[in-house]
C-alpha cells in the first residue's frame, strides 16, 4: 500500500474532461452532469477545484436546464431528477446557487411527488428511494423542503424498511448499500433518523467488510470501492462507523489506485474511471485521511460547502 | 468500469474503438434530430432500437420510445397494438440481455406492461431466465414481485417459489429476503391460516439447516436475528420504568429541594425552579401520551400536567416523556405528606408507531413529604467547585429500607410458553453447533438467544441468569474477530450496565457520597460508573433517580437516552472518546444540570462527526439557527465554526464546566464559552471573575 497518489488523480479527472471523443465518453455521455459532480467534488476535496473554469462549468449547466425547471444529463437530454441533484450540487460547490430559478428548479421536484408520497424519477414515472432522497436533498440545499409534503415522504421511505433494518427500491426490494445510503440520508435531512433502528442496520452495514477490508453492497457480494462511500456514509450518519476498520478499508482504497496513471477502480488492479475515483476520494475523507477536505455524509458535499449554506447570514 | 481489467489500449484496438465511437456518436445525432422533431416513423424507431441494444442506459431513448407509443397508440387498429407491445418487450428483452442491470431498461418494461399486454405468463418464463442466470439480481426480483401482484399470484405460491431455490442453493440472501417480506404479509393478512408461532418455529429449522451448514455463510443470519424478533418482540407498548418509581416517597426539604427518603441526595438541583420531573419510559417509542392517556389525582394539584416527547428533533412519538409538577403552585404545608397517583392508558391513545395500542393500564403511585425547612442556609448556585477526586466519595454501606428513591424497576410483561421454549430450543442447538465449531455466528446468536431469554424471564436473580457466559462471548468475540470488535465491546457495555443496574443491591457497590470537603455536613449520593471500559451508555430506564454520575475513564462517545435523566445536576465525562459536541446533545434537555467535566476528551480532533445527523440542527430541519441570540450572545464569532457549540451550550445552565485537554479548548474557544453561558462561575477548574 502506497499513499494517496492525489496528483495523478486530479491529472486524471481533468484528462477524462479532455478525452470527450473516447467510445467510453460517449457511451456515458447522457450522465455528464453526474460525471460533472463526481469530478468536481473530488478535485474539491483534494483541494484543486481552483483549476476549473466556473464560468464555462455553469454556462453548460445551465443549458442542459428544460422549461420545466429539471436538468437533463447532458444538452439534449431529457430532463430526470437524477441530473437535477448534480446540477444544484455543482453550483452549490462553486457557490453559485443565485445563476438559477430556485422557484423553477422547485417546481419540478415538486411536481415529482406522488400521492403516496415517493417520487418519482421524471413524468415517465418510475418510482424508487432513490429519487426521495433526491428531491429531499435537492429542497434542502436549495432550502424549500417545507414545499412537499416531508410527512409523507417519510412515510413512503418507512415502508421500504426490511427485515434486516435496510431499505429497497420500493417496498419489499431488498436491501442494498446504495439504497440504504439514499433512506438514511433522506431520514438524517428530514431529521427522522430516530425511526430506524440503528443498531440492526449498524450490524448489517458493518458485516459489508469483507476480508480484504473492502465493503460489499449486499452479503455475499464482492467488495467494490463505491460502497466506501455508500456503507460508510450511513454507518457515519447513524454512528456506528467504529464497527469496521478503517485501517483495513483505507489500505483497500488505496490498493486500487492506478499509481502510474491516476484515477481508482472498482477493486484492485481494473480499470479506473471517475465515479469509482469520487467515491474512494470520498471515502478516503469520510475515513479522515490526511490532506483532504472532510465530506458531508448526507449532503454528499464538503462539509465547509455545506456549513455555508446552513450556517452564514 | 465494473469488473474491467485495467489495461492500456494497443494501437489498432484504440483505432477500432474510435471507429465504433464515432458510428455512435452518429447514431445519437440521427435520434436527437428525431427526438427534436418528433418523428415516431418504423424507421425512426428502429434508429433508436438499435442505439438501446447498443447502450441501454440512453435513458432519452427509452423516454422516446414511450412517446411513439402515446402516438402510435391513436391508430386504433389492435393488431397493430399488439405488434406495437410486442416490439418494445422484444427491444427489452434485447437490451437486458446486453445489460441486465439497467434501471431504464426494466421500466420500460413496466410501462409497456402498464399499458397492455397479450400474455402475462411470458413474463414469468423470462425472468425464471434471468433469475437462473444470476439469482441475486434485485432488478428481476423487485420485477418479480410486480410481475406476481400484476397476475395475483398468491404470496403461498411465490413462498414456495423462494423454497425452491433455497433448496437449490441456501446461499440466496435475495431469496430468503423475499421470504421475509412474504410472511411478513401473510402474519398480518392471513393469521388464522398462517399461526405466528407455528411458522416461526419451522424456520428456525428452516433457517437453522443454512446457517449450520456454512456458518461463515451471511445469507441466514439476519434471518436468524428476524425470527429472535418475531419470537420475544412485545407489539403493544408498555412501560418500563418511572420517575417517581411507584410506591416511593419523595421527601421535599422546606425549600421544595428533592430529598430521598433516608438517603440524601444531592439536594440544590431544583429549589430554584420548584419544580419536580415525573418521567414516563416505554418499552418503545409511543405518541398520544396526554391528559386524557395519563391522570393525574391529587388534591393539590392546581394545573394539568403538560406532557413532552424528551427528544429533540419535533418528532411526535418518543420512547420517554416527562412533564413537571409545579411545586410552587401547590401550597404545600410543612411536616405533611400529599399522595399523586398516575393512571397510565386507563383510556385509550397511548399507540406505537406500528400502530398498536399500550397494552397494560397501570398506575404510579407515590408521596411527596415536606420536612422542615433546611436549617442551613441554600448555598447560591455553583458556589463551589465540584471536585471528582476519589478523597470526596465515601462507599455506602447499605440502603435504608425506607428508601425508594434508588430503584430498578423494571416492568417485564410475562412471556407465553411458546416464547421460552422457541429460544431454549435454539439455545441447545447453538450450543451444539458450537461445540463443534466455535464459529462467531454462532456465538453471537448464542449471546442475543441468552439475553432475550434472560429479559423474557426476568431473571436478575445472578444465580439464574445467564449475564456472565453473556460477557465471556462478547470479550471471545472481540478477539475472534477483530475487524468489528468495537460492535462487541458495544454490546458488551450494554450487558454490563444491565447487570450493574439491574437491582438495588448490585448498584450498591458503584453509589458514593459525595462529601464536600469543606462542608462537613453534606453528602450527596454519586452514581460513579467510571473507569468500566464502557464504550456505550444503556440501561437508562433503571438510572432515572440519578442526580450526580460519574462516567469518567471509559470510552464513550455518546450519550444517547441521557435525556431521560431529568435530576442530572452532575455530570462527569472526562477522559471518554467524545468526538464533537452534538455528541452531548441530550445535555440540551436536562434543565438541572449545573456541573460538567467534559475534560481530556476528543473534541476538535475529528474532521467527520458521526453525531451531526443525530442532533436536532438546521442541517437536519428540525430547528431553525438562533440568529438573534447568537448575534446578542456571541455575533463576533464564527457561525460556521461554532454552531455546534453554541446549539449545545446556549440552552445550557452550568456553573460549573471543564473542557481542557481538548483539540478544541484553544483562546478563541474560552472566550466563546464565556459568551454564551453568562451563568458560568467555574471555567476548566478556575474561577471566573
Amino acid at each position: 500500500m502506497g499513499d494517496l497518489a492525489a496528483e495523478k488523480h486530479v491529472r486524471y479527472i481533468l484528462s477524462v474532461e479532455k478525452k470527450k471523443d473516447s467510445f467510453e465518453s460517449v457511451v456515458m455521455e447522457h450522465l455528464r452532469m453526474n460525471g460533472a459532480y463526481w469530478g468536481l467534488t473530488a478535485l474539491d476535496i483534494l483541494g484543486k477545484l481552483h483549476v476549473v473554469d466556473v464560468d464555462e462549468v455553469v454556462s453548460w449547466i445551465i443549458s442542459c436546464q428544460h422549461e420545466s425547471g429539471g436538468f437533463g444529463g447532458n444538452v439534449e437530454h431529457d430532463p430526470h431528477i437524477l441530473y437535477t441533484l448534480s446540477a444544484v450540487q455543482v453550483l452549490a460547490l462553486f457557490n453559485k446557487l443565485d445563476v438559477i430559478d430556485v422557484d423553477r428548479v422547485t417546481g419540478y421536484i415538486v411536481s415529482l411527488q406522488n400521492e403516496d408520497g415517493s417520487f418519482s424519477g421524471d413524468i415517465w414515472g418510475e418510482v424508487d428511494t432513490r429519487f426521495s432522497y433526491i428531491a429531499i436533498c435537492c429542497l434542502s440545499i436549495l432550502r424549500r423542503l417545507d414545499r412537499i409534503n416531508v410527512e409523507k415522504a417519510v412515510k413512503y421511505i418507512i415502508s421500504c424498511k426490511n427485515m434486516d433494518g435496510g431499505f429497497g427500491c420500493t417496498p419489499g426490494g431488498e436491501s442494498h448499500a446504495g439504497q440504504i445510503f439514499c433512506c438514511v440520508g433522506a431520514l438524517a435531512i428530514t431529521g427522522s433518523l430516530d425511526l430506524i433502528d440503528k443498531d440492526l442496520l449498524g450490524w448489517w452495514l458493518c458485516e459489508r467488510q469483507v476480508k480484504s477490508g473492502g465493503l460489499n453492497g449486499r452479503p455475499e457480494k464482492d467488495p467494490d470501492v463505491c460502497y466506501s462511500w455508500w456503507v460508510l456514509s450511513s454507518l457515519i450518519m447513524i454512528d456506528r462507523v467504529h464497527w469496521i476498520s478503517k485501517e483495513k478499508l483505507i489500505k483497500f482504497i488505496l490498493d486500487c489506485q492506478d499509481t502510474e496513471n491516476g484515477g481508482i477502480s472498482d477493486r484492485p488492479d481494473d480499470a479506473v474511471d471517475v465515479f469509482h475515483t469520487y467515491f474512494g476520494v470520498a471515502g478516503l475523507s469520510l475515513l479522515e485521511y490526511p490532506g483532504l477536505k472532510p465530506i458531508d455524509p448526507a449532503y454528499a458535499l464538503p462539509v465547509d460547502v455545506v456549513n455555508q449554506i446552513f450556517f452564514s447570514k | 468500469m465494473h469488473g474491467q481489467p485495467r489495461k492500456s489500449l494497443k494501437q489498432e484496438d484504440e483505432s477500432l474503438l474510435s471507429a465504433k465511437a464515432e458510428k455512435l456518436r452518429a447514431l445519437q445525432s440521427q435520434f436527437f434530430a428525431n427526438h427534436r422533431n418528433r418523428i415516431y416513423t418504423q424507421e425512426a424507431l428502429d434508429l433508436s432500437a438499435k442505439l438501446l441494444e447498443g447502450n441501454p442506459e440512453c435513458y432519452t431513448a427509452w423516454n422516446y420510445r414511450k412517446l411513439a407509443v402515446q402516438h402510435n397508440l391513436s391508430r386504433s387498429d389492435p393488431n397493430y397494438v399488439a405488434y406495437l407491445f410486442d416490439q418494445e418487450l422484444k427491444l427489452v428483452e434485447n437490451a437486458l440481455r446486453k445489460n441486465y442491470k439497467s434501471y431504464g431498461a426494466w421500466y420500460h418494461r413496466k410501462w409497456v406492461l402498464s399499458k397492455g399486454h397479450s400474455s402475462i405468463d411470458n413474463e414469468l418464463r423470462l425472468l425464471n431466465g434471468f433469475q437462473k442466470a444470476d439469482s441475486r439480481n434485485f432488478h428481476a426480483w423487485n420485477y418479480r414481485r410486480f410481475v406476481t401482484s400484476l397476475m395475483k399470484r398468491s404470496d403461498e405460491d411465490e413462498l414456495i417459489y423462494t423454497e425452491e431455490v433455497i433448496g437449490e442453493n441456501f446461499s440466496n440472501y435475495s431469496a430468503w429476503h423475499n421470504r421475509s417480506v412474504l410472511l411478513s404479509n401473510l402474519f398480518k393478512r392471513k393469521a388464522e391460516e398462517f399461526p405466528l408461532e407455528e411458522k416461526v418455529l419451522q424456520e428456525y429449522e428452516h433457517v437453522r439447516s443454512a446457517i449450520f451448514t456454512d456458518p461463515a455463510d451471511q445469507s441466514g443470519w439476519f434471518y436468524h436475528l428476524w425470527l429472535i424478533d418475531l419470537t420475544v418482540k412485545n407489539y403493544a407498548p408498555l412501560l418500563v420504568s418511572s420517575w417517581p418509581s411507584h410506591g416511593s416517597s419523595i421527601t421535599l426539604n422546606g425549600n421544595n429541594c428533592i430529598d430521598g427518603c433516608g438517603l440524601s441526595l444531592l439536594n440544590s438541583t431544583l429549589s430554584d425552579t420548584r419544580t419536580l420531573p415525573v418521567i414516563l419510559y416505554f418499552n418503545q417509542a409511543v405518541e398520544g401520551v396526554n391528559l386524557s392517556t395519563v391522570t393525574v389525582k391529587s388534591e393539590h394539584l392546581k394545573e394539568d400536567l403538560v406532557w413532552k416527547p424528551l427528544i429533540t428533533n419535533n418528532s411526535s412519538t418518543a420512547q420517554v416523556w416527562g412533564a413537571y409538577l409545579n411545586l410552587g403552585n401547590m401550597e404545600l404545608e410543612q411536616s405533611k405528606t400529599y399522595s399523586i397517583e398516575i393512571a397510565i392508558g386507563h383510556s385509550m391513545g397511548i399507540v406505537s408507531s406500528n400502530g398498536y395500542q399500550y397494552g397494560d393500564p397501570s398506575q404510579i403511585a407515590f408521596k411527596l413529604c415536606v420536612q422542615s425547612a433546611c436549617t442551613k442556609p441554600v448555598e447560591e448556585q455553583g458556589g463551589k467547585l465540584t471536585s471528582w477526586k476519589d478523597n470526596n466519595f465515601q462507599k455506602i454501606d447499605h440502603f435504608e429500607d425506607s428508601d425508594s428513591t434508588v430503584t430498578a424497576d423494571l416492568h417485564i410483561p410475562t412471556t407465553s410458553y411458546w416464547c421460552m421454549k422457541a429460544i431454549e430450543e435454539e439455545i441447545t442447538n447453538f450450543r451444539e453447533l458450537l461445540s463443534e465449531d466455535a464459529c462467531k455466528i454462532g456465538k453471537l446468536s448464542l449471546a442475543r438467544l441468552l439475553t432475550a431469554l434472560d429479559l423474557s424471564t426476568h431473571q436478575h436473580d445472578k444465580r439464574k441468569n445467564h449475564t456472565e457466559e453473556v460477557l465471556k462471548l462478547y470479550t471471545d468475540l472481540v478477539e475472534l474477530d477483530p475487524t468489528h470488535s468495537l460492535y462487541y465491546k458495544d454490546e458488551h457495555s450494554l450487558v454490563l450496565l444491565q447487570q450493574i443496574t439491574s437491582s438495588r443491591e448490585s448498584l450498591l457497590p458503584y453509589c458514593h457520597y459525595y462529601k464536600d470537603a469543606t462542608e462537613a455536613n453534606t453528602s450527596y449520593v454519586c452514581l460513579r460508573l467510571q473507569n468500566l471500559s464502557l464504550s456505550r451508555m444503556g440501561s437508562i430506564e433503571n438510572l432515572l433517580w440519578v442526580q450526580m454520575l460519574d462516567l469518567s475513564h471509559n470510552e464513550l462517545r455518546s450519550i444517547e437516552g441521557l435525556e431521560a435523566m431529568q435530576l442530572l445536576s452532575s455530570l462527569n465525562l472526562s477522559h471518554n472518546k467524545f468526538g464533537s459536541f452534538t455528541a452531548l446533545e441530550p445535555l440540551r434537555s436536562l434543565k438541572s444540570l449545573k456541573v460538567l467535566d467534559i475534560s481530556y476528551n476528543e473534541l476538535g480532533s475529528h474532521s467527520i462527526d458521526t453525531r451531526r445527523y443525530l442532533c436536532s440542527s438546521p442541517l437536519a430541519n428540525t430547528e431553525a439557527f438562533d440568529w438573534d441570540r447568537f448575534e446578542i450572545l456571541c455575533g463576533s464569532f464564527s457561525s460556521t465554526k461554532f454552531w455546534e457549540a453554541f446549539l449545545i451550550f446556549e440552552s445550557l445552565n452550568l456553573t460549573d464546566l471543564n473542557v481542557t485537554g481538548n483539540a478544541v479548548a484553544d483562546e478563541n474557544f474560552t472566550s466563546f464559552i464565556g459568551k454564551v453561558l453568562p451563568t458560568l462561575k467555574w471555567l476548566n477548574s478556575e474561577e471566573l471573575s
